[in-house]
């Protein structure tokens, strides 16, 4: 890590706390209503004393959250694996992919609820639904873009069409998996609270919930709070194993920028 | 709408139609095969490793059918080297695809080591332009990739040999002046650096056919030159058959036992004839006037074939 990329993170950390200091500025000078928008010191404050009562929830929407999004992530590797081998697959699933993935999922929820009652499965169902999407399509992409040469020298060798998926489609794509996981975990919150949000009695989602029709302001920041943190966390555990596995595809890049 | 909608229904018709008459002649192809088949294998010094019987070979069916290669009687002795020279798109690598297996002849038969050609069977090596290393693995893996399918190295793979693999990997290595190299990854390596780890994957499960489709087409002149030393080591060494693709005339000379020359597309054979300079030949040898009489001669061939298809489609 050179000087200037040192300088650049500070820059950015710098920025980061001067926009929360801009907000608590702006709501003390405007003397702004915390039923409408609370200070951040005080968001920070409700966090730090409600935090035995959240806790709970963190772990129901984080378990509900991973939960979904593991169950996802299998299905979108399946699916996109099969679509990216055989063309009929790919002809006939990706209208219904795409038709599926533009419903707005707060309108599958009650559907959800109808068949499994409220509770955790609707947002593991909910979860999984939004998030495999990104993760079938990047799956598909990797593996129509292995080179057709590589493809007739295997060819030539004998190789069948598992031999090819999987010493050379499937770890091509290990770059485009990567990249969806990180989209696909985001995602995966959503789903989670949308449902909790609707037809749940825990996690975060339900606890907003709760705190808006009570105007408790201050708590429903620090409910949004604590998603942003949790989606920033697991965004950087995705890219941390990212860097790790498939260093192969950035690493190119490296040599050519020192 | 509707002259539309009866448009489509014709059009669906005349396909039908066209698909069953495809699969009327698969089944007198088949028919004829079988004939072929039990054909004894003309003698010769040495066996036959390839041959070609009335091959021809069309893309497509109908008003787009495109012809790639017209009826072509080619054989191939084991062990030879042979160049297939040509203006280009005149079906040279439709012939490397056909002894693949990569490719059905739409006519004829292709046989290769005494069988018709199947794709599953066949096990050649091969090498294209493009060195399509994996990049997430070392070149010595990339090696040893041929051996992870073809059998009977493939059931060893896991087991004991391994090692003796990897020696092997690195022997080829060695040979073709990448020691040292095998740990490296592909994008650590140079252009030329890669094609020479291409022909050590083609060469890995020591196949008996070596097929190279413009292998150093992407070259400098002096990598090139440097390629076919090592070449035609590696061939003197493995004395695998080769075909070889190529559009230079004295890559063709350099290397090959045999050059053929063909025709515009559709393309046929136009000339079969032997080289006979000593081995191993140099680079100076290409500049000396038998070498470049032979040349020139190719050239003289190739410049007409050309000039016949422009004053065709003229």
């Amino acid at each position: 890590m050179s000087g200037l990329d040192i300088r650049q993170k500070a820059w950015s950390a710098a920025l980061i706390v001067l926009f929360f200091i801009a907000w608590e500025l702006f709501c003390v000078m405007t003397g702004m209503s915390d039923l409408v928008l609370p200070r951040p010191s005080q968001v920070f404050v409700t966090l730090f004393e409600r935090f035995p009562v959240l806790w709970p929830h963190i772990i129901q929407t984080l378990a509900t959250t991973m939960f979904g999004f593991v169950l996802g992530v299998a299905l979108g590797v399946a699916l996109g694996a099969f679509i990216g081998v055989s063309k009929t697959a790919y002809d006939t699933a990706y209208p219904l992919l795409i038709g599926f993935s533009s419903i707005p999922k707060v309108a599958v929820v009650p559907i959800f609820v109808l068949w499994f009652g409220s509770g955790t499965v609707p947002a593991v169902l909910t979860a999984l639904s939004i998030c495999f999407f990104p993760i079938v399509v990047n799956i598909a992409t990797g593996l129509a873009t292995t080179e057709p040469e590589l493809e007739d020298v295997l060819k030539a060798l004998g190789a069948s069409k598992f031999d090819i998926l999987w010493n050379v489609g499937l770890p091509r794509t290990m770059p485009f998996f990567f990249a969806s996981l990180k989209v696909a975990i985001s995602y995966a919150f959503v789903g989670a609270v949308l449902s909790e949000t609707v037809a749940s009695n825990r996690g975060i989602g339900n606890v907003m919930m709760t705190a808006s029709s009570n105007f408790n302001v201050p708590l429903v920041f620090a409910g949004l709070f604590v998603l942003a943190g949790l989606g920033v966390a697991l965004y950087v555990v995705f890219s941390l194993i990212e860097g790790q596995v498939t260093g192969w595809a950035t690493r190119k890049n490296d040599v050519i920028a020192t | 709408m509707r002259v539309l909608i009866s448009l489509v229904a014709l059009i669906r018709g005349k396909i039908a139609l066209a698909s069953g008459l495809h699969a009327l002649f698969a089944v007198m192809r088949m028919q004829a095969n079988s004939e072929f088949s039990g054909a004894p294998v003309p003698s010769g010094n040495a066996p036959i490793a390839i041959e070609l019987s009335d091959a021809s070979v069309t893309f497509g069916r109908g008003a787009r059918a495109v012809p790639a290669l017209s009826t072509t009687t080619l054989r191939i002795s084991e062990g030879e080297f042979v160049a297939l020279v040509g203006p280009s798109g005149c079906g040279k690598s439709t012939i490397l695809r056909l002894v693949s297996g990569l490719v059905q002849p739409t006519t004829g038969v292709v046989i290769v080591g005494g069988r018709e050609v199947a794709a599953r069977a066949m096990r050649v090596g091969m090498a294209f332009q493009n060195p399509t290393m994996l990049p997430w693995m070392t070149i010595e893996r990339n090696i040893m990739l041929p051996l992870k399918i073809v059998e009977p190295f493939r059931s060893q793979f896991r087991k004991l040999r391994k090692t003796e693999f990897r020696d092997k990997a690195n022997a080829l290595l060695e040979q073709v002046g990448l020691k040292g190299f095998g740990g490296r990854f592909p994008w650590q390596l140079s252009g030329g650096m890669l094609q020479r780890a291409n022909l050590c994957r083609a060469l890995i499960h020591e196949p008996r056919l070596l097929l190279l489709d413009e292998p150093f087409g992407a070259l400098d002149q002096f990598t090139r030159e440097e390629l076919w030393s090592i070449l035609q080591g590696l061939w003197m060494t493995h004395k695998p058959t080769v075909l070889l693709v190529t559009h230079d005339l004295r890559e063709a000379g350099f290397l090959a036992s045999r050059i053929c020359v063909m025709s515009a597309r559709p393309g046929r054979i136009l000339d079969d004839s032997h080289v006979s300079f000593a081995r191993p030949r140099t680079v100076a040898m290409t500049f000396e006037s038998d070498f470049v009489a032979l040349n020139q001669k190719l050239r003289a061939m190739i410049v007409d074939a050309r000039s016949a298809t422009q004053e065709g489609a003229a």
